[in-house]
């Protein structure tokens, strides 16, 4: 075999005591995507903050074309073709397309910017990516996921990457930008760029990649053809244990009536849903990103206005506040954990109890023991991994972050969980684990809407699935009545009849 | 939305514009029209002349926003990207005592006034340099620096203002006068002192490789360092620059007490930079302003006062008046920018 692009070897990190990487090995040849696998905190990042200069390594040998390559710092490695795309896309908003894809590298005379130099380079980057929303004035905020993920990419093409590492990168991407998306980086493989593609889903792993090395527990534990190794082969080496099924279910009836909506139409979206949620339900709603779900559960919830219908909680209509829905027995869990869901810098105490402190007052006294003695029982149940209850919610990883969203409307006791994407961006074994709490509060007679964007869990774990569309509940089924295709029709908007 | 915009360009150029420059301009001659018809009405109903509606007004408009709007065109670029200066009045008032000190000093007319355009940029450096290297909010550094360059200012004149009227030349001391000496100036050179500064700025920010990344910097401050700007020193650029503005401004407020160097002469000034800058359309959060919107807002904020003398409103409402004012703009524009991202 000719001398790979990238080859790291016998890579070893501590932080303290803790050992963050041990011995690890990874090697991508140019044209290859190379799939690293991992649940959280097995050191996939690290090792990429290793390979962009972000951390230097203990122990090991990086070598770039056969070339000892020692980055000190991220400009190190831009010098030497490597590029990261995050999860977290790093743009400036304000500034335009062109303007993100040239920071740091701007063709300048002296302190002037040389836009004519630059525009033919931005052009040529952006015809490849292939985007039709993507022009270089367009300010950045202005356009889609999708559209700014693209941005980052021309960064990198711009810059001449040889190898381009995509952490996570269709999290929160529509299924038509995921479609482009994998169009784009097998453009860049035949164009002989390697490939590194860290992700949760295995399906789309498959579909991209062809090689993968599975991390666990800061060490490699295996490597091979996609090919050959079976969805299964694949969960347990990242686990370390067998998973006998990874969507475990609960068994749960449906019983009486306890939400419904009446032509619930916000400002913009949704418009005119009706619907109704029985106790012990899990109904899935599924569709396109701005098709109104994360909108539908907010005007439920009282976040967002209502200009017409009604929302029935249990034969009662609360006031149209969150405060009010709260006590109705509604509860909220939202798609963004960072900005909206959790006050990250408050401890998992605080954050379990903010929407309900009512048990350990007196007088507006709070009495912390008892308080911390039931959160500690929570974090328990839901297997949280903390120090204490006591840690800063911003201090834990993704999965754990969103157990403690859902324990806060747990511990509220609500009768009806409103679930945005509870799994994005968390690892398989905390996926599962969430599935089973979902099937234990349905069990327990809770009634449960699950939005997401990942149709198999939708498949797997509801009951009945609801498609949008533009601000409308297009289709309600039983969810055998479902496939994955019929769901993505419907999502985008083409009749079975009509296609 | 995102697509019709994006398919007529033209379009998106208006809209950029109007939200960006145009809108705050559009409130002066608002501003402007509205003390106008009052004036009519007003001087109809007591049997005077108007008075509003004249060439002396403007002149005497602008040359009132010359101070603040030199200053807020720092301030715009340091609000742009990211950051605040409240140490602005106060630096402000100590380049005016230190040109004053070297008068009275003897020192040549050059030394006195290069002295004080130092000062100016020696203040901004610092506050640039102890936001970047003791990684403390610039709200709270610039709170502290503040007093300390009122505190430096009394240390120099010994607690008294220094007056070097009779050592400065005529022509420094015309800079703020009210109306343009010579005459075929049309406006005070001060004003045009201000123009000729915010065509400058408007050019750095726009065309220079430094305006790309103090744009940067304020939108999204771990991309600037992703991609690989020193931001240490970018910020401290920053603040130096906006220091030699409050440099110019510190001149103004020299010529403008007629050849007099007051420390404390401006203090609550750097409410006013800032409230210019927010009112022509700069984002506290950064990323966003332009130096039109600036000046149009430091001149939306010289009118008010000029408005009410010829209508008898008092001072004490004025001031009123004026807090109104800027709520009622950054809402206007907030509700703007609402609708055009949307």
């Amino acid at each position: 075999m000719s001398v790979p692009l990238l080859s790291m070897t016998g890579i070893s990190k501590h932080f303290g005591a803790t050992c963050a990487l041990e011995d690890v090995s990874l090697e991508v040849q140019a044209g290859e995507v190379k799939a690293l696998i991992g649940e959280n905190g097995a050191g996939k990042s690290t090792l990429m903050k290793i390979l962009s200069g972000a951390v230097r390594p203990d122990a090991g040998k990086m070598d770039i074309l056969g070339t000892a390559y020692r980055p000190a710092k991220p400009q190190d490695a831009r010098d030497n073709g490597v590029a990261m795309i995050y999860q977290e896309l790093n743009l400036a908003p304000d500034l335009s397309a062109e303007d993100n894809i040239m920071l740091g590298q701007e063709a300048r005379s002296g302190v002037l910017l040389k836009r004519s130099e630059q525009r033919p380079r931005v052009l040529k980057a952006l015809e490849l990516l292939g985007h039709p929303e993507l022009k270089p004035e367009q300010p950045v905020h202005r356009l889609s996921v999708g559209a700014q993920q693209l941005v980052e990419i021309a960064r990198a093409l711009v810059m001449d990457a040889k190898l381009i590492v995509f952490d996570e990168p269709t999290s929160s991407l529509t299924r038509r930008d995921v479609e482009h998306l994998f169009g784009v980086i097998r453009k860049l493989k035949q164009s002989g760029i390697g490939i590194i593609y860290i992700s949760h889903f295995l399906e789309e792993v498959r579909e991209v990649c062809s090689r993968f090395t599975v991390l666990r527990d800061g060490r490699s534990v295996g490597s091979g053809e996609l090919e050959d190794a079976t969805e299964s082969d694949i969960v347990s080496l990242m686990v370390g244990r067998k998973v006998s099924e990874l969507f475990p279910s609960v068994p749960h009836t449906p019983g009486e009536p306890i939400l419904s909506l009446e032509s619930l139409s916000g400002v913009r979206l949704p418009r005119g849903v009706s619907l109704e949620l029985r106790r012990g339900e899990i109904l899935g709603v599924a569709g396109l990103v701005g098709a109104g779900r994360t909108e539908l559960l907010r005007s439920i919830f009282g976040l967002d206005p209502i200009a017409e219908g009604t929302v029935t909680v249990a034969g009662t209509s609360p006031r149209n506040t969150p405060a009010a829905m709260i006590s109705a027995g509604l509860g909220f869990v939202s798609e963004d954990r960072k900005a909206e869901g959790l006050a990250q810098v408050r401890s998992i105490t605080d954050n379990v109890t903010y929407s309900r402190l009512e048990p350990y007052s007196r007088f507006g006294m709070l009495n912390l023991r008892r308080r911390r003695k039931n959160v500690s029982h929570w974090m328990e149940k839901l297997r949280v991994k903390a120090r204490s209850s006591e840690q800063m919610v911003t201090e834990l990883s993704g999965g754990n972050q969103q157990k403690v969203a859902i324990a806060r409307v747990l511990h509220q006791q609500a009768d009806v969980l409103l679930l945005d994407e509870p799994t994005r961006g968390i690892d398989v074994g905390t996926k599962a684990e969430i599935y089973r709490l979902m099937g234990e509060a349905a069990a327990e007679g809770k009634a449960i809407v699950f939005v997401s964007s990942y149709i198999t869990e939708l498949l797997e774990v509801c009951d009945r699935v609801a498609v949008m569309a533009r601000g409308r509940v297009r289709e309600i089924r039983a969810r055998d009545d479902w496939s994955e295709e019929s769901v993505l029709q419907c999502a985008i908007g083409v009749d079975e009849s009509t296609s | 939305m995102k697509s019709s915009t994006a398919d007529r360009p033209a379009l998106a150029t208006a809209q950029r514009l109007l939200g960006s420059a145009l809108g705050p301009f559009l409130g002066l001659i608002f501003v402007v029209l509205l003390f106008s018809t009052a004036d009519y009405y007003h001087s109809r109903s007591e049997g005077t002349d108007t008075s509003f509606a004249s060439v002396a007004t403007a002149q005497k408009i602008m040359r009132d926003s010359s101070k603040v709007g030199v200053a807020a065109l720092g301030m715009t670029i340091i609000i742009i990207a990211g950051g605040i200066d409240l140490s602005a009045g106060a630096a402000m008032a100590l380049c005016a005592t230190v040109t004053a000190w070297f008068f009275r000093e003897q020192f040549s007319l050059p030394v006195a006034i290069s002295a004080g355009l130092l000062t100016g940029c020696g203040v901004g450096f610092l506050n640039g340099a102890l936001i970047s290297l003791l990684r403390v909010v610039p709200f709270i550094i610039t709170l502290g620096t503040m007093t300390i360059f009122l505190g430096t200012g009394l240390v120099l004149s010994g607690s008294s203002p220094i007056d070097a009227h009779d050592i400065a030349p005529d022509w420094l001391i015309d800079l703020q006068a009210p109306y343009p000496y010579p005459e075929w100036l049309l406006v005070s050179s001060g004003v045009w002192t201000m123009l000729i500064l915010a065509a400058l700025v408007a050019l750095l920010l726009k065309y220079t490789v430094f305006g790309r990344h103090a744009f940067a910097l304020g939108s999204n401050e771990s991309t600037a360092r992703l991609c690989g700007i020193n931001v240490t020193w970018l910020r401290i650029t920053v603040y130096t620059i906006s220091g030699f503005f409050v440099g110019v401004a510190g001149l103004f407020q020299f010529t403008m007490l007629n050849g007099e160097g007051d420390p404390t002469a401006g203090t609550g000034v750097e409410l006013q930079v800032i409230a210019a800058v927010v009112i022509g359309g700069g984002s506290l959060s950064g990323g966003r302003g332009s130096v039109w919107g600036t000046l149009s807002g430091a001149m939306i904020m010289a009118a008010i006062p000029h408005g009410c003398v010829t209508l008898d409103i008092g001072s004490a409402w004025q001031k009123v008046i004026v807090g109104i004012i800027i709520v009622a703009a950054v809402t206007l524009d907030q509700i703007r920018q609402r609708r055009l991202t949307t």
